[in-house]
């Protein structure tokens, strides 16, 4: 075990770690806009505290030495306990960070709110997003298609997605592209993203959701309008469709399933999803004849 | 007859458990020998199981709290270990049906029965003690709370050999935590453990804030109360206020679990989002809870150290309530994810902000009081000073995720984990082990060995550096918690150097034993006969060590803040104290043992669903405390010349020091 720590010292895991942040799969390497808008926050917000942050650190640890019981140098105050001007610094400066960052709180949850559409002159596409035990199913109303494990999307184009749960809770989050947001059985949450360069992201789960959690992670991949285009036209050709019977063997628990594509997808499905509260669409046992009647 | 236990519920083919049992198992065999062989059972019994001096069992609560960070601990090294392993197409060597297990108990444990178990008996040690008085108002609910926090801790380590933990995360969210998703007992040993315990917290709160609202000493108002006294104030208020919604919530999800209601269900109308609020209603309050005792601790070091009254007293005691009660209106920063308006993500990052405004003016009072003293680098000192310089840095990422777009990238992420770490170890762990250190030799009348103690605090300030800054970066890096393994490789070197970090702070943990043994072993040469080792200031140290039963002969009349401080200034003319009379001290009682016996069978019974046993915990438990009402003596009468002679005793040790 010591052997780890001695292999990588620490200023060069350090600098290694943060480099890795800058250019891997992070949220310091964003691909769209949201995500470019929350790592300029991340890094104002942060800019603003270290301006206090480390001189109170310095401050500790050189008051701390300078008045060491051994320095003759010290000047003592052993009876000082109070100052007015002293107390007036002391709570303006955290009063006056807050307000200020508090401004960039107010202003940043409105403008990223997930809900608020995107500033676009390209039509928006429609995904409606169900997290089921372990593994994401997408919808594509407007193609009328459907994956599982894989999401492809048009560059440059924004991405109104419609979010609810088959089963537990989840939270849908592509690091690179920005915001996350939960998906809960017999609810809609709703999640506007845009990738402004091509390339393949990583998507997750960031709410534990049972034992094949960790596998939930699927591709995201940005493509051009017209790969898009193909994708889709390839996609309505010789895949099964996704209807009602399908979906609920989907939806039966199964860890690490490989992606998987429906080349057609029932009409309403998402909304039948989110009516059925996370119940399953057929019930496994034969449905009994008097569903009116109360068995008793 | 025995519900759903079975056979099955031993894990016999699983060898990590089955060892950690067998261990465990031949550990209590051995210690319980140990007592038997030496026939240590009575002393025991008679000065400590029965005990309802706040002093003893400020001292059981924190060696309780000791013995469960090994427990906690070692769920945590065996997480680092796997996630050091578990990248790419390795697996590791926990399976996720038992990893869940792991980082839910690991949680669950750190926070209910290592921080809250600590700071509780901190509290009860140094409280009576700090106010001047002989005791906390209700000595034998003292006793009782305490038990049932024990019994709340035996269930969760049952968990381990019979049947299984939650796999559901430390705050068990619905629905994963309802019936439909856990079926097994897992969850059921968390929610009737911390009921139990929880019930114990809540009364603890209760005895403790009545004690410093209605019992102090002489003089003694509440702006001549010390800052700690402040702070176990505003925590025990947020304990008295918190505690029946943590105890509400789980009786709702029990409901759902039990007997098919459907208040937190996907199904027939239930709203996990409701449980979600509920949880964090408690939850954000509960990390204030923690928190503010440790800087009450901080307080009384850096005063003590610097050789200074802590400057800007009647700040320290606004911002310390201002915390408590900002702290009830920000629960919602847990969960901005969950879809609510930007109005109300944006009122609560606010809200949650401005708790920073009073947190940084007691930094910078702290740094004010350290300006022109005289500082000694004591053990405790070092704890102290570790912690401002690690919590600003907690601070302030817990400020950046406030920013509710920000939270939009780092929820739920490693960053979060660091995030929480950073404040809960640089913050109450160091509290803990300052105020352990600092107030051992109040307890026991021999100090700790200075420099293992040093030692311990190094090894957990550079471990925690160590083990928590590679989980920021892993967090910008996109890695989320709760992973039982992950697919990009370049995170496995981050993930092994904070594998490195908790090792460092195994080694500190080592050492904390070794530090108890060898100043335990070599304790005639620390021993302090004058009941004020480091110099201090408050009326703890103006009595021996460790403190009669009776705490105070006389009880002191207080004139201004740090009250023995400005005592010792004062010419002290030795003489015979007149007008000492006999005085009461509480009966020993064995009401908490046997209530807390009872309720560990109610509890472990309904676990597994064997009712019979059940009514006889229950009804067992009423029992004894029905019985209990009936006793008429209840305290026992110190004479004036036992009292005189200590007092004698203790004054000739003050002079000749």
């Amino acid at each position: 075990m010591t052997n780890i720590s001695q292999r990588y010292g620490l200023p060069s895991a350090f600098a290694a770690g943060t480099l890795l942040a800058g250019c891997s799969s992070g949220v310091l390497n964003p691909q769209g806009p949201v995500g470019a808008d929350e790592k300029i926050i991340l890094f104002d917000a942060t800019t603003i505290m270290l301006a206090v942050v480390i001189p109170v650190i310095i401050g500790t640890l050189a008051f701390a030495w300078w008045f060491r019981t051994g320095n003759r140098r010290a000047r003592r105050l052993p009876d000082w306990e109070y100052s007015g001007r002293i107390e007036f610094v002391t709570w303006s400066i955290p009063a006056m960070i807050v307000i200020f960052l508090g401004g960039i709180a107010w202003i940043g949850s409105h403008d990223l709110d997930p809900h608020k559409a995107l500033a676009s002159s390209v039509q928006p596409v429609e995904i409606e997003v169900i997290s089921l035990d372990w593994k994401w199913v997408f919808i594509y109303p407007q193609e009328q298609l459907a994956t599982v494990n894989q999401l492809v999307i048009p560059v440059n184009t924004p991405i109104h997605f419609k979010l609810t749960s088959g089963s537990v809770m989840n939270s849908f989050f592509v690091p690179q592209l920005g915001s996350q947001i939960y998906t809960m059985a017999g609810m809609t949450t709703q999640l506007n993203l845009l990738a402004s360069r091509a390339g393949t992201y990583t998507g997750l789960s960031a709410q534990f959701s049972g034992d094949g959690f960790s596998d939930m992670r699927f591709d995201v991949r940005a493509v051009s309008e017209e790969e898009y285009k193909a994708w889709v036209a390839s996609t309505h050709v010789g895949t099964e469709p996704l209807d009602v019977v399908r979906y609920t063997h989907l939806a039966a628990p199964s860890r690490d399933d490989a992606p998987a594509a429906f080349g057609h997808v029932s009409v309403g499905l998402f909304e039948s999803i989110v009516r059925s509260h996370g119940a399953p669409l057929i019930s496994s046992s034969p449905p009994s004849a008097s569903t009116n009647g109360r068995p008793l | 007859m025995f519900g759903k236990l079975t056979w099955d519920a031993i894990p016999l083919n699983e060898p990590i458990p089955l060892i950690t049992v067998g261990v465990l198992i031949v550990g209590v065999l051995g210690i319980l020998t140990l007592i038997t062989v030496k026939g240590w059972w009575p002393y025991l019994w008679r000065e400590w199981i029965t005990s309802t001096d706040h002093k003893r069992i400020g001292v059981m609560y924190v060696i309780l709290a000791l013995v469960m960070l090994l427990r906690g601990f070692a769920d945590a090294i065996m997480m680092r270990a796997q996630l050091a392993l578990a990248a790419g197409h390795a697996t590791g060597f926990l399976p996720p049906e038992h990893y869940n297990q792991i980082f839910s108990a690991h949680g669950t444990i750190m926070i209910f029965f290592v921080g809250m178990t600590f700071v509780v008996g901190l509290m009860n040690f140094v409280l009576p003690l700090q106010l001047g008085v002989r005791d906390v108002a209700f000595p034998v609910l003292n006793s009782v709370s305490f038990w049932l926090t024990a019994a709340g801790v035996l269930l969760v380590n049952v968990s381990l050999g019979i049947g299984e933990f939650a796999k559901t995360g430390w705050l068990a969210y619905p629905p994963l935590s309802e019936l439909a998703y856990s079926p097994g007992v897992g969850v059921d040993y968390y929610l009737w453990s911390l009921q139990i315990s929880g019930l114990g917290t809540l009364l603890s709160g209760i005895n403790l804030t009545t004690t410093i609202l209605k019992l102090r000493a002489p003089g003694m108002g509440y702006g001549r109360m010390p800052v700690f006294c402040w702070t176990a104030l505003a925590s025990n208020l947020l304990i008295v206020a918190a505690f029946p919604i943590l105890t509400a919530t789980f009786a709702m999800l029990l409901l759902d679990r039990y007997v098919g209601f459907h208040f937190f269900t996907n199904d027939g109308g239930g709203n996990p989002m409701m449980y979600i609020n509920l949880i964090w209603s408690w939850g954000h309050p509960e990390v204030y809870i923690l928190i503010l005792p440790a800087f009450g601790v901080f307080s009384e070091v850096i005063a003590t150290f610097s050789g200074k009254p802590l400057f800007g007293y009647r700040s320290m005691v606004i911002a310390t309530m201002a915390i408590c009660v900002l702290s009830f209106m920000v629960w919602l920063h847990h969960f901005f994810t969950m879809g609510a308006g930007a109005n109300v993500n944006a009122f609560f990052g606010i809200a949650t902000m401005i708790i920073a405004v009073p947190t940084g003016v007691k930094i910078f009072n702290w740094l004010f009081t350290l300006y022109g003293g005289s500082v000694r680098f004591t053990a405790p000192l070092h704890w102290a000073i570790g912690f401002i310089v690690t919590f600003v840095i907690g601070g302030m990422t817990g400020v950046l995720m406030a920013i509710p777009p920000a939270d939009f990238v780092l929820h739920n992420s490693l960053f979060l984990i660091a995030h929480f770490h950073n404040v809960i170890i640089g913050g109450v762990i160091f509290g803990a082990m300052a105020g352990y250190t600092y107030w051992f030799p109040k307890a026991f009348g021999f100090r700790l060995h200075e420099g293992l103690g040093k030692a311990v605090f190094w090894c957990w300030f550079i471990g925690f550096y160590l083990a928590f800054m590679p989980l920021y970066v892993l967090g910008l890096m996109g890695a989320t918690r709760r992973m039982q393994h992950y697919a990009d490789p370049t995170w496995q070197p981050l993930m092994q150097l904070a594998l490195g970090g908790a090792v460092i702070i195994l080694i500190g943990i080592l050492l904390t034993i070794v530090q108890l043994v060898v100043s335990i072993r070599t304790r005639e040469r620390r021993r302090d006969l004058t009941g004020d080792p480091w110099n201090g200031r408050t009326l703890e140290w103006s009595i021996s060590s460790p403190p009669p039963a009776w705490n105070f002969a006389l009880l002191p009349n207080v004139a201004g803040p740090d009250a023995f401080w400005k005592a010792k200034s004062r010419t002290v003319v030795p003489g015979s104290e007149p007008g000492l009379v006999p005085l009461a001290v509480p009966k020993n009682t064995p009401l908490g043992f046997f209530v807390a016996f009872f309720m560990v069978i109610l509890g472990f019974s309904l676990i597994w669903h064997i009712w019979w046993l059940a009514v006889v915990g229950l009804l067992g438990a009423i029992a004894v405390c029905l019985r209990h009402t009936f006793r008429t003596e209840l305290e026992d009468y110190v004479p004036v010349t036992m009292i005189a002679e200590h007092e004698r005793a203790h004054r000739a040790h003050v002079i000749r020091a």
